[in-house]
C-alpha cells in the first residue's frame, strides 16, 4: 500500500470552515458578515457556482461576492446558468474571477462580447442547461455554491418554493463533492413550510436584506398579440396539432406561442379538439395559458421555475400542477428540461434567423447570447424508445433510409418572414457564422440544427421539412414560406407549387383557415386584466403588467 | 412618406373572378406597424389600381411583389384600392389586403 490520501477535500472542506468559524451563530451569517465569510470559504482558483438562470437570482450574495478583497480572491473560474446581472460581469472587470462556463447571457450579451475581446474573460463554453447540470457532476463540480432560496430554518433546511429552478441540482453536485453550500434566504423562519433542500446539504444561510429578485420572462401580454400571430397559430393548431394528434408538448417563451395558448379555449375548441391535443405540457406556469386550464384543455403541467405572480393560481390548481405537500408549487429545470427532451412529442419555438438548411440562430453580431433549453428542447431524443401515436406518425412521413422504422419528434419553428425594422427571419446565411469567424467561438452558435427541424411556420403557411428527403426540396420548401425576404422572392414558383401540390407547403387556404377570423376577437383573453378574471382573481400579476 | 402607384391590366383568365356585392370595403387603421385599406368599386377597363401612401421609403420593390401576389389571388376586375402604411410588415399588408378583399366579395367563405 501507497500512504496515498484519498480524503483530501474533505481535509480541505473542514479548513475552509474553520477559517469561517468566528463568522457565524450557528449556520446563519449576518448580512454584513456575508463578504467576509466568502473571502474565509473560497479559495484563489477555486471552481464558483453563482446560482441565477433567466427567473430567480442568487442576487445578495452576487454583490458580496463581487465586493471580496481581490489580493485574496482571484482568478475564479465561475460555472452558473446565466450571466444576467451586472454583477456577474463585475467579477470579471475586477479581476476575481477569470473564466466563465455557461449557459445563457441575455442581458449581459453585448458586454460579455466586449469583455472577450479585451481578453478580459476566458469563456471555456455555452452550453444548454442541461449539459451544464451534467457537467457539475463529471468535470465542472463547484467547490463552494452560492444559492438562493425563500426561507430557512436555523438547522439550514430551505424551502425554495415554487421558484426551486437549478437549486437541486447546484446543491446535489456541491453538498456530495464536499463543498460549501452558501443559502441567501428572504426569510429565517421557525419551520420551514417543506423541506426543498435538506439542512445537513447546507453549509450557511445568510437572511437577505432584500428578497432575491425573480425576472417575469414568461408573462406575455395579450394585448400585444398580432393578427399574423393569431393567424399563425391558427395553421399551428389546424396544421400541426390536430393533424399529428400532439397531446404532450412543450411551449417555449414568445407571443407566439402565447396566442396559440389563448386560442385554444376558441379555435381549437371550435374544431373539436379538447381533449385531443395539449393534455401534458413540460412548460413554465404562463399566465396566458390560464383559459386553456379553466376550459378544460389541460392535464398536468411541470415546470422549470414558476411565474411571478402566478402562486396562488398554481397553489390553487394541485390537480394541474405539480404541488408539495405544503400547498405550493415546485419546479425543477433539470428534471424539466429532461422530460421536455424525453417525454414530449412536440417543441415549438420562435428565433431570430433561419437559413435555407433549417438551421435557426438567435445570435446576432456583437452579441454573445448563449442557449438556454430550447437546443435540449428542440432537438430530435435519439435515446427515446417509448412509442406515441403523434411520435411514430412523425416518424413514417420522415422515413429513414436505414429500412428501421423509427419515431420522431416534432420540433417546430414558428416565426414572421420580417421582424422589427424590415430585419428578414430568413437569409442565405446565418450571421452565427460571422461570431465564429470573429473568433470569438469555435462553432458557430446553431439554437437549433436543421435536421431537427420538423416544420417551419410563417403568415405565408407551413413547411414540412420532415417530407423533404433531398436538399433542394429542403431549400425550395423553405423559400416556399419565406414570404418577401430575399430568401423568398428567390424561389422558382413551379417548384413551389409542386411542394404545395405534393402536401409539403400548406397555405392558410390548403388548410380551410378562413383569414378573416385571424382577429384578436378570436383570443380567449386581449388583456391581463382578462386573465386575472379567468383565473378568479388568483393570478396577481406584477405591478409593470397592470395598467388599471 | 413615399407615394406610388401600381397598375395592373385586365386578366384574361375570368375563371376564379367573383363579382364584388359591396362597393366599398374599409379596414384597418393607420397605426405603427399597421395600414389602413380600402378597396372600392372603378371603371379601370377591367383592370386593378394600387395606390400607396407609406410613411417608410425604399420598399417599391417589395410593395411591387406583394400586391401582384394579391391580384393574383384574386384577380380583381375594375378595383381601387388605396393604401394608408405606418410601416407594416408585408405580412399585414397581405393579411389586411386578403381581409379587404374577401369582405369586398362579400360573405362566400
Amino acid at each position: 500500500m501507497n500512504d496515498t490520501r484519498w480524503d483530501n477535500r474533505a481535509a480541505n472542506r473542514r479548513a475552509r470552515l474553520e477559517r469561517a468559524a468566528t463568522l457565524t451563530r450557528g449556520k446563519v451569517v449576518a448580512p454584513d458578515q456575508v463578504t467576509s465569510l466568502l473571502e474565509a470559504v473560497i479559495e484563489a482558483g477555486d471552481r464558483v457556482c453563482l446560482e441565477g438562470d433567466n427567473q430567480k437570482q442568487a442576487d445578495f450574495l452576487a454583490r458580496c461576492l463581487a465586493q471580496v478583497d481581490v489580493k485574496r480572491v482571484h482568478h475564479l473560474h465561475m460555472v452558473q446558468s446565466v450571466l444576467a446581472l451586472p454583477e456577474h460581469l463585475d467579477l470579471f472587470e475586477r479581476g476575481i474571477a477569470r473564466r466563465v462556463d455557461f449557459s445563457f447571457s441575455g442581458p449581459q450579451g453585448v458586454r460579455l462580447a466586449r469583455l472577450v475581446r479585451e481578453g478580459r474573460i476566458e469563456i471555456g463554453a455555452i452550453h444548454t442547461f442541461l449539459e451544464l447540470f451534467g457537467r457539475y457532476f463529471i468535470d465542472l463540480t463547484p467547490r463552494v455554491s452560492l444559492i438562493a432560496a425563500m426561507s430557512a430554518d436555523a438547522a439550514g433546511n430551505l424551502y425554495t418554493g415554487p421558484n426551486t429552478e437549478d437549486t437541486p441540482a447546484i446543491v446535489e453536485a456541491t453538498a456530495f463533492r464536499n463543498g460549501i453550500v452558501v443559502a441567501q434566504v428572504n426569510e429565517l423562519v421557525d419551520h420551514v413550510p417543506r423541506v426543498d433542500i435538506p439542512a445537513d446539504w447546507v453549509d450557511f444561510v445568510v437572511p437577505s436584506p432584500q428578497p432575491h429578485y425573480i425576472e417575469p420572462l414568461f408573462t406575455r401580454d395579450p394585448a400585444q398579440i398580432t393578427e399574423i400571430q393569431i393567424l399563425m397559430a391558427m395553421m399551428v393548431i389546424k396544421g400541426i396539432y390536430a393533424k399529428y394528434g400532439v397531446q404532450r408538448l412543450n411551449h417555449g417563451i414568445g407571443f407566439d406561442t402565447a396566442a396559440i395558448e389563448l386560442l385554444l379555449p376558441t379555435y381549437a375548441s371550435s374544431l373539436g379538439l379538447k381533449g385531443k391535443i395539449c393534455n401534458h405540457w413540460a412548460m413554465n406556469p404562463h399566465p396566458t395559458i390560464i383559459p386553456a386550464i379553466e376550459s378544460g384543455f389541460v392535464e398536468t403541467i411541470h415546470s422549470f421555475g414558476s411565474e411571478l405572480g402566478m402562486e396562488a393560481y398554481t397553489a390553487a390548481r394541485p390537480d394541474i400542477f405539480f404541488t408539495g405537500p405544503d400547498g405550493s408549487m415546485r419546479s425543477n429545470r433539470a428534471f424539466c428540461q429532461a422530460a421536455g427532451h424525453y417525454a414530449c412529442d412536440l417543441f415549438i419555438g420562435s428565433t431570430l434567423q433561419i437559413d435555407l438548411q433549417g438551421n435557426s440562430s438567435t445570435a446576432t453580431l456583437d452579441r454573445i447570447t448563449g442557449f438556454g433549453g430550447a437546443p435540449n428542447m428542440g432537438s430530435d431524443a435519439r435515446g427515446r424508445r417509448h412509442v406515441s401515436a403523434t411520435w411514430l406518425r412523425a416518424g413514417r412521413e420522415a422515413e429513414t433510409q436505414s429500412g428501421i422504422p423509427r419515431g420522431r419528434k416534432l420540433v417546430v419553428q414558428i416565426i414572421e418572414t420580417y421582424h422589427g425594422r424590415m430585419q428578414p427571419a430568413f437569409v442565405e446565411r446565418l450571421d452565427a457564422w460571422k461570431m465564429m469567424d470573429q473568433g470569438e467561438l469555435s462553432l458557430p452558435p446553431i439554437m437549433i440544427y436543421g435536421d431537427d427541424v420538423s416544420h417551419i411556420v410563417t403568415e405565408e403557411g407551413i413547411a414540412n421539412l420532415l417530407r423533404c428527403h433531398n436538399e433542394e426540396d429542403r431549400a425550395e420548401a423553405i423559400r416556399g414560406v419565406a414570404g418577401y425576404t430575399p430568401v423568398g422572392l428567390g424561389r422558382s414558383r413551379a417548384a413551389v407549387e409542386n411542394l404545395r401540390d405534393r402536401g409539403i407547403i400548406r397555405r392558410p387556404e390548403d388548410l380551410g383557415i378562413d383569414k378573416r377570423q385571424a382577429t384578436r376577437d378570436l383570443l380567449a383573453a386581449r388583456s391581463i386584466k382578462d386573465l386575472v378574471r379567468w383565473s378568479d382573481g388568483l393570478y396577481d400579476p406584477p405591478a409593470r403588467f397592470r395598467n388599471w | 412618406m413615399e407615394h406610388l402607384e401600381f397598375d395592373f391590366p385586365a386578366s384574361t383568365d375570368s375563371s376564379r373572378q367573383t363579382p364584388a356585392r359591396r362597393d366599398s370595403v374599409l379596414v384597418g387603421v393607420v397605426s405603427s406597424g399597421n395600414l389602413e385599406v380600402l378597396v372600392e368599386q372603378a371603371s379601370l377597363a377591367g383592370g386593378c389600381r394600387v395606390i400607396v401612401d407609406t410613411s417608410i421609403r425604399g420598399y417599391g420593390a417589395i410593395w411591387q411583389a406583394v400586391l401582384a401576389d394579391f391580384v393574383k389571388r384574386y384577380r380583381p376586375r375594375d378595383v381601387q384600392v388605396s393604401i394608408n402604411d405606418a410601416g407594416a410588415s408585408p405580412a399585414v399588408v397581405s393579411l389586411r389586403l386578403d381581409q379587404a378583399y374577401e369582405d369586398f366579395q362579400g360573405d362566400a367563405a
